[in-house]
């Protein structure tokens, strides 16, 4: 006799918890009914992604990387779910192998891109990378898992937090991520993912006063309506590629902060 | 003592030492009566023209031209051939080498530069002599030397020019702006078309003399003068590869919206509310200086101003005290005067949102005081203003006044501090006063601001990036970061 | 004697709600405001009264291992007749030399308004018993002189025995009796700002009726920064307690420039009530001459030569 499996619910991914839209409604996508996440979660998960941000982003450089490593131990844990849920298992490698090569970017950013200056005076004088604060990423539809972690953790390893709307054809890699991310050590909060429709859930980031960048990867045709809303509170606005590996992509969600002191007796 | 010794007049002693006028001399400035646009090397007649004047005296100075669409569309035709007939192509020493010769040209003519500045512009003359002429000269030379190592500033990543940059610069520095914005996209093998502000042109109108004397190629660098319009005309221009942009932030923001989904890169260097926090241990007499050189420096016409002093609680009285009799001893007028410390107000216009604001504050409860300072009858003026007793709820502690007006708020502890200097649209930069160091880290780390000057305030260098947080705006100027906002990157 | 306190017992305090500040300095920030008063364009009328103020606040001074009462002698003509061919130059305001020729000098001046200043306490070093400075004042008070012109302890100073320090100036403000007395820092000797203004602080809760930034026996002497310095604590002084303190700086300054440099210090941090020798001295010996020279070069409208003033 063979036993009737428990099926999973599939929900969003907010402040460490796994709510239901709080609309109550749902989509159908790769056969199952995700949550259609509505504004309302949109504003749910920003406050999150702000009140956790100011932890994720003080916390040591190097806590922040082995925070990050411990997510790649958590996905590599699950790669035949993960395959499953994506192009196979290749896609869950290279989403693990990149995880780790941003993890141990954390640690080393600041030198790379801050540094001293020599200004003409007696101070001294540094520049330091720091997070922008809150980030929204429209994840691409395509690959379904290394899109998402190609766009989500660049802004991660630099301290912001995240919110970030999955694939809208293929969400449920993203829910196993963040079932991934609620037993890492990621604090919650600092990401949040969010299903449903691109266009309802992306011009509500878009013009959120309190999203400080945007990931328009994801946006396709919508993206000049986007940056339009995203003007209103001077939003910096990153066009992602949904497969690149670069500092320079973390780079993108960074303020620079120019410190100034005077050298004297 | 002997009778010759004796022998001596014994006038009254005079109490009082009153300073002769000291105006620095207008001769070495010959200004033609009427200025076209500088486009593809030499000047094209406009179809439309205004008068420039100095706002120190509403004397007429110049007139100058009203830039249309179709002095744009020549301008930006100009910049698009240089770029393709040979500026970008142009190995990056050479290029060096003219940004090498306008520096020097800068430093040779700097005398006649700043009392140009100061007659346009209302600035004192020893600010446009010491601080507007050098740091211009500095930033080209700074940005020449990367124009040939672009390669060593991004490792792995191969860089080249965007094409036409479009920059808009203010008026509160003008040839200083004109040179944070030139010299790196010179350096990075763009061309460019500027616009200067309105009220201010005619520094940059002289420059073009500089540029004739280092023999720059026609139309890498082209000149089209007029107010908002113009500018307008410029951010819409399919032309153009990138914009960058010092201004207010509402303007900012419409530049934003105009390039969504152009593709056009964008550099914003918007407004600021900064806070300059007073901890009750700081070296006092200097940070009452820090305080007078962050507002009252350049008429406090500037963006990252230090406008909301924050002084901690145990020290507000004494401080406040000191910083008014300080106020006491700024010398207000003549901009050309080598002892002038506070100029005119740069324009009609700006004068009547600084009043504007002022009597808000007034209305608004805030406790005013002003030294008693006579104001030339003509021209702009508008004496250096303290406010105590402010909320942070009032306009003149949340909005950019640009003006000499100072803020003064309070604050218990070191997490309040960092709290009501975050508690703002803004994020340009911050002052924090206090002998500990482990305390200026953590302020320092903690206030969202992309300049955090510590026991010091208005500091500028070629070397060390410039920019904001939120809104007030997005990139850097200067260092190896102010070159990345006119590269693209080939994959 | 013990470590003493930063605040050593009988630092005069205002009975006030607020202590007075140590406070501490920026040397940075307090370099670039001397700086930036430097630049102060000074012209005509203007510079015309700050030459003759210079001249009035002038403490001329020789003090060499071979001054004699000839050399006294002349100086003290000098110092009444600055320019004997323009009776308009004012007196300056007091000669400084050693003890030994203080009668000399009270001779020559007498009558004059000059006054005559005296070096005391083991001058230049200091490094002497306190019984011995203490006598050593009232030797050159009994010998005729107005103003004694004492060296602070450095050596206690810089070892933290602060209260020595104190202890000095009071006992010697107290030997002096109608004698005004003038403290020297020595500025140049005690390595930083912090140190310039807590010396001054200490030195006028002693009893100092004037401080005094050096001896001219050490270089750097009274640069701009170390007088604002000082100004800056006796304008804080003034302000908590009502206090005047005068401030005479010495050494180092050899141009009229620089002494206008000076007084723009004076004038932009106290203001104009401390433009009087009563409040206000510059030590020099060969500043004078220079200073004769441009005012010279000011009512001629030409510059002048050396030979056409004299050497004394």
């Amino acid at each position: 006799m063979s036993r009737l499996p428990v099926k999973k619910t599939y929900k969003l991914f907010i402040g460490g918890a796994f709510p239901r839209s709080e609309s109550g409604r749902t989509l159908e996508a790769e056969g199952q009914n995700v949550a259609r996440g509505s504004r309302k979660d949109v504003r749910d998960a920003v406050k999150a992604a702000r009140a956790a941000q100011p932890g994720w982003g003080a916390a040591t450089a190097y806590n922040r990387g082995q925070v990050l490593y411990r997510l790649a131990e958590m996905v590599e844990s699950r790669v035949p779910e993960f395959a499953e849920l994506c192009t196979g298992r290749t896609e869950v490698e290279r989403a693990i192998d990149r995880i780790v090569w941003y993890a141990g970017w954390a640690d080393k950013l600041p030198q790379v891109l801050g540094g001293s200056n020599p200004v003409a005076g007696p101070y001294f004088n540094f520049t330091v990378p720091e997070p922008t604060g809150v980030v929204a990423v429209l994840a691409p539809d395509e690959p379904p898992l290394l899109g998402l972690v190609t766009r989500l953790v660049p802004p991660l390893v630099g301290g912001n937090a995240v919110v970030a709307v999955a694939s809208e054809t293929r969400p449920l890699a993203a829910i196993e991520l963040a079932e991934a991310i609620a037993t890492s050590d990621v604090p919650d909060g600092v990401v949040n993912l969010l299903t449903g429709l691109r266009s309802e859930l992306g011009p509500v980031l878009a013009s959120h006063m309190d999203v400080n960048a945007i990931d328009l990867c994801g946006a396709g045709g919508d993206s000049a309506e986007l940056e339009r809303a995203a003007a209103d509170n001077v939003k910096r606005v990153v066009h992602g590629r949904a497969d690149a590996q670069s500092p320079w992509e973390i780079s993108s969600f960074l303020e620079l902060k120019t410190v100034w002191h005077p050298v004297g007796r | 003592m002997t009778d010759i010794e004796r022998k001596r007049d014994r006038t009254a002693v005079p109490t009082d030492w009153t300073y002769a006028p000291a105006p620095e001399s207008r001769d070495l400035v010959r200004l033609r009566e009427r200025y076209g646009h500088f486009v593809g090397g030499g000047w094209i007649e406009p179809a439309d023209t205004y008068a420039t004047i100095s706002p120190s005296t509403e004397e007429t100075l110049a007139t100058v031209g009203q830039g249309t669409a179709e002095d744009v569309d020549r301008a930006v035709a100009a910049a698009r051939a240089a770029f393709a007939n040979g500026w970008s192509s142009l190995p990056g020493s050479e290029r060096a080498k003219y940004l090498f010769r306008i520096a020097r040209l800068l430093q040779e003519r700097s005398r006649e530069f700043a009392v140009l500045e100061s007659l346009n512009g209302g600035k004192p003359i020893k600010e446009s002599r010491d601080v507007d002429l050098p740091l211009a000269a500095a930033h080209f030379f700074y940005y020449a030397g990367w124009a040939d190592k672009l390669e060593y500033a991004f490792p792995n990543r191969r860089p080249a020019p965007l094409g036409v940059a479009a920059q808009i610069i203010p008026w509160n520095f003008p040839l200083l702006m004109l040179a944070w914005k030139l010299a790196p996209a010179l350096a990075c093998g763009n061309t460019v078309v500027l616009k200067p502000a309105e009220t201010t042109p005619l520094t940059a109108l002289l420059f073009c003399d500089v540029l004739r004397q280092a023999e720059l190629p026609p139309g890498v660098v082209n000149v089209v003068t007029g107010d908002g319009r113009t500018g307008a005309a410029l951010v819409e221009h399919d032309g153009i590869d990138k914009v960058a942009f010092t201004g207010s932030t509402e303007v900012g923001k419409s530049i934003q919206r105009q390039l969504a989904g152009t593709g056009k890169k964008l550099t914003l260097e918007l407004g600021g509310k900064a806070a300059n926090i007073v901890f009750d241990d700081c070296a006092l007499d200097q940070a009452v200086e820090g305080i007078v050189n962050g507002i009252y420096f350049n008429q406090g016409h500037v963006c990252c101003a230090g406008s909301r002093l924050l002084a901690q609680e145990s020290i507000h009285e004494p401080l406040v005290e000191k910083l008014k009799k300080r106020l006491e001893t700024l010398r207000v007028g003549d901009p050309l005067d080598k002892n002038t410390d506070v100029g005119a107000i740069n324009s009609k216009l700006q004068l009547e949102r600084i009043t504007e604001l002022v009597e808000a504050g007034k209305e608004e409860g805030a406790e005013i005081f002003q030294p008693p300072c006579r104001l030339p009858e003509k021209g702009y003026w508008f004496a250096p203003t303290v406010f105590t007793n402010v909320a942070q709820s009032y306009r003149i502690a949340q909005e950019e006044i640009f003006g000499p007006v100072l803020s003064v708020l309070t604050f218990r502890t070191p997490e309040e501090a960092v709290e009501k200097a975050n508690n703002t649209p803004y994020g340009l930069s911050a002052g924090v006063w206090t002998e500990k160091g482990s305390r200026i880290l953590w302020m320092a780390q903690r206030l969202r601001a992309g300049v955090v000057w510590a026991n010091t305030f208005n500091r500028f260098d070629p070397a060390s990036p410039f920019g904001g947080y939120k809104e007030s705006g997005f990139g850097r100027e200067g260092g190896l970061h102010g070159l990345e906002p006119y590269l693209r990157f080939e994959e | 004697m013990a470590q003493a306190p930063a605040l050593p017992a009988g630092f005069e305090l205002p009975l006030e709600l607020r202590l007075l500040r140590i406070g501490s300095v920026d040397a940075v920030a307090l370099e670039e405001r001397a700086a930036s008063l430097a630049k102060r364009s000074i012209k005509k009328d203007a510079k015309v009264f700050a030459l003759e103020l210079a001249i009035r606040t002038t403490d001329l001074t020789t003090l060499e291992g071979s001054d004699t009462p000839g050399k006294v002698a002349a100086l003290c003509s000098k110092a009444i007749r600055p320019d004997p061919g323009d009776p308009s130059i004012p007196s300056c305001a007091a000669i400084c030399v050693y003890p030994n020729l203080v009668p000399t000098a009270r001779e020559r001046l007498a009558g004059s308004g000059v006054k005559v200043a005296a070096v005391a306490t083991g001058f230049p070093s200091g490094q002497y018993p306190t019984k011995l400075k203490v006598a050593d004042v009232r030797s050159a008070v009994e010998l005729g002189a107005d103003e004694i012109d004492m060296v602070i302890d450095r050596g206690a100073f810089l070892s933290g025995r602060y209260a020595k320090v104190y202890d000095e100036v009071v006992q010697v403000k107290e030997a002096c009796g109608e004698a005004h007395l003038k403290v020297i820092l020595e500025t140049g000797e005690l390595g930083t700002y912090d140190n310039v203004r807590r010396a001054t602080l200490l030195a006028i809760a002693g009893g100092a009726d004037f401080v005094k930034t050096s001896t001219g026996k050490v270089n750097p002497a009274a640069t701009l920064p170390v007088a604002l310095c000082m100004l800056e604590a006796v304008r804080d002084v003034h302000e908590e307690t009502g206090r005047r303190i005068g401030f005479k700086a010495a050494g180092g300054i050899r141009q009229a420039k620089q002494a206008v440099q000076h007084l723009v210090l004076v004038h932009e941090t106290l203001g104009s009530d401390w433009l009087t020798p009563d409040l206000y001295r510059l030590g020099a010996s060969s500043l004078l001459n220079d200073i004769l020279m441009q005012l010279r070069k000011e009512r001629t409208g030409v510059y002048q030569s050396p030979d056409y003033f004299t050497l004394d």
